[in-house]
């Protein structure tokens, strides 16, 4: 799951970790009254930024033509000016797609003087299966291009989840980056509270870009996380109830959210060719033999292990659902499962939506000869497919016609 | 001979009594694994009945282990609870423990692969995984060792090994084989998370080290570097003939494709670099994973 920044901000100061001034704002009833506070705290300037879990909001482009989801005013007025451009209406940046997402929460944070940026992220290492952290004198930038052109500019530090990070890690992560003095400190306080936040909160990632050195208003220097990016362990929710009130539905694909309600597990793509398939590798393998044979798949779709009938024909509502779809292969390996409950359930879904659209079924596995008999007899129009790639190749055949 | 299990071994169960490990513990006693003990903490003494066989149920690990001369366990307990019934396992001294547990944290992973770090006496297979089958000589290979709960019948004894991130491809590669009269040594499915006990690597030097494998089928898939670790070893060590398939080309980025494991970020994990590893290797690549079994076949 991921979180906005303001979320993540939140979690991070919970851990000790230095976050600018700011107030999230729902409404734009909200915003001046946020702009006045920011003002009164001494900001000359009000940053005004979208909140939407996508990167790239600097420089995207509202539907409505205005430009940029992140802006710096230098009045009150003109803060609230923006918000009226951003709040509620439809943001699209290079990470979003061309459908955008819809802002519907701003943060107002105060001007800062940014002396200069770094990066900062904490995440799992699958080589060794422990905590890597990674730091770059690079702030601000694709850090995934710097580790094409650049790999000797980022630090990584693996943390001994038996110990949890230690304050020399800490320190020679502030070193590499170049602080000194009070901010080498500082550093060492906000680098030890990133990793604690990653741990405590069961993130899958934890992303500061920009981690800055920043001139206050009373001209003291200071690190801060001037932006975050936390994405969580979905396996882990159950244990953070605080986290779970985060989650945003207005950020999820409808669909994805029906499917769950489900136990499906359904990834939206743009091609026309549906598919429903038993077991994520089979439900991988069976997009890429789609396109293997000149189709395009227009979801992954995976109904488990033990696929019932409201399970499938849920599946099929869902699938049916998207009006890209022209066609749709289902692929079962039925191992433990009965192919012929899962036939029944076939034909019961396909009466049930009056599905028009070509249908190839491929079966295989325990008592295949009843399932395949139950889709013969049916009287239901579906294309027997003998093999994955029998199948594959009939579906993207009917649906080229 | 096979890896790791044979139709000797004797397995227990933890999480016996849920209903998830209660029926794949009946559907081992059907095929003719030796299930010896389940464990569920409250539960010991009473006894799990099936087919007119009486399985005792203890209280621990440790205590099942004592009793029963189980050597290999099956872990079927609920995620919050798995880490620690995984880590029981170790603690009394078992051989194997293969964690079938679908949805475990990752941080708990974390925690249990540096507990297991030095640990040379057990080895850890899974979590989110099918499980393993070494085939046995009944009919529909009855009498074979299996843990977990991949379908028995499809398998066959034979010759070749299959190691897999994913329990239907793992199936669609056995049923392959099968159907073409070839059977196999051991069935390994190492599952679908990112931090898993037993890597694609692990299980091949194994199969290279059996000598009643002579050929193997490795099926990976997007996300870590696994695929790419193991090719590197099977080109500068491996003496027999692999075959392999990787699901995920079609995938986007950023997203994870049902497993936890299937993800393809910071453009690292690509199908196209884990293809380019196998072919640099010498492995046979499986075009479409209908061919995962020809690929194989054609090369021995």
């Amino acid at each position: 799951m991921n979180i906005h920044e303001y979320q993540a901000k939140q979690l991070l100061a919970q851990y000790g970790v230095n976050v600018p001034f700011e107030i999230p704002a729902k409404s734009l009833a909200e915003v001046r009254p946020a702009a006045d506070k920011l003002v009164a705290a001494g900001s000359a300037k009000v940053v005004v930024k979208s909140q939407i879990h996508a990167g790239g909001r600097g420089k995207g482009t509202f539907k409505t033509g205005f430009q940029g989801g992140v802006k710096v005013a230098s009045t009150i007025d003109e803060a609230v000016g923006f918000a009226e451009k951003m709040l509620g209406n439809v943001l699209v940046t290079k990470q979003t797609g061309a459908d955008g997402r819809q802002v519907q929460t701003l943060l107002l944070a105060a001007g800062a003087k940014i002396k200069k940026e770094f990066y900062l992220a904490v995440l799992l290492n699958r080589e060794t299966s422990r905590p890597l952290i990674m730091a770059s004198t690079e702030g601000g930038m694709d850090i995934e291009e710097v580790a094409e052109k650049h790999p000797e500019k980022i630090f990584k530090e693996t943390i001994d989840p038996a110990v949890g990070i230690m304050p020399y890690q800490a320190r020679k992560i502030a070193a590499a980056l170049g602080l000194k003095g009070d901010l080498f400190n500082a550093g060492v306080m906000l680098i030890t509270g990133v990793y604690n936040t990653w741990w405590e909160c069961d993130a899958l990632m934890v992303e500061l870009n920009p981690l800055a050195i920043v001139e206050l208003a009373d001209g003291q220097e200071t690190v801060m996380a001037l932006d975050a990016k936390i994405s969580l362990d979905d396996n882990a929710l159950y244990r953070h109830k605080n986290i779970q009130d985060m989650r945003d539905l207005n950020e999820e694909a409808p669909l994805e959210i029906e499917a769950s309600k489900f136990n499906l597990n359904y990834i939206k793509l743009d091609g026309s060719i549906a598919c429903l398939v038993n077991g994520a590798g089979l439900a991988m393998a069976t997009m890429d033999i789609i396109q293997h044979y000149g189709g395009n798949p227009a979801n992954f779709l995976d109904v488990g292990g033990g696929a019932s009938k409201e399970q499938v024909t849920a599946a099929f509502k869902i699938i049916l659902s998207d009006p890209n779809v022209k066609g749709i292969m289902v692929n079962i390996f039925g191992g433990i499962m009965d192919c012929n409950v899962i036939a029944t359930g076939i034909v019961a879904a396909v009466k049930e939506t009056g599905l028009k659209l070509p249908l190839v079924v491929r079966l295989e596995g325990n008592n295949v000869a009843a399932g395949k008999q139950t889709l013969a007899e049916s009287g239901v129009a579906i294309i027997n497919g003998d093999s994955m790639a029998d199948a594959a190749q009939k579906i993207v055949k009917a649906v080229g016609k | 001979m096979s890896i790791l299990v044979n139709s000797q071994t004797k397995v227990l169960v933890q999480g016996i009594t849920g209903s998830f490990g209660a029926k794949h513990a009946q559907l081992s006693i059907d095929y003719g694994t030796q299930i010896v003990a389940g464990v569920t903490p409250g539960k010991g003494g009473q006894f799990f009945e099936h087919g007119g066989k009486k399985v005792p149920i203890f209280d621990t690990v440790a205590d099942a282990v004592k009793q029963t001369g189980a050597t290999a366990s099956a872990v079927f307990v609920p995620p919050p609870f798995a880490a620690d019934a995984i880590l029981e396992g170790a603690d009394a001294g078992l051989d194997l423990v293969v964690a079938i547990t679908e949805g475990i944290p990752v941080r708990d992973m974390v925690r249990v692969k540096r507990a297991l770090q030095g640990n040379r006496k057990t080895r850890l297979i899974g979590p989110n995984c099918p499980g393993i089958v070494t085939p046995g000589e009944g009919k529909d290979s009855h009498g074979g060792c299996r843990i977990g709960i991949a379908p028995g019948y499809i398998h066959k004894k034979g010759n070749i090994g299959v190691v897999s991130r994913s329990g239907t491809l793992t199936y669609e590669a056995v049923w392959q084989l099968t159907a073409r009269g070839v059977g196999q040594s051991t069935c390994v499915g190492i599952g679908g998370d990112p931090v898993n006990g037993t890597s694609h690597l692990d299980v091949i030097k194994l199969f290279n080290a059996d000598p009643e494998t002579t050929g193997i089928i490795m099926i990976g898939e997007i996300g870590g570097s696994a695929e790419e670790e193991a090719a590197e070893w099977i080109k500068a060590n491996c003496k027999k003939p692999v075959a392999g398939f990787i699901a995920g080309a079609t995938a986007p980025p950023g997203r994870r494709m049902g497993h936890a494991g299937a993800i393809v970020s910071g453009g690292k994990g690509t199908a196209a670099a884990k293809i380019a590893a196998f072919q640099s290797a010498g492995i046979g690549i499986a075009i479409t994973p209908s061919e995962m079994a020809d690929t194989l076949l054609k090369m021995m």
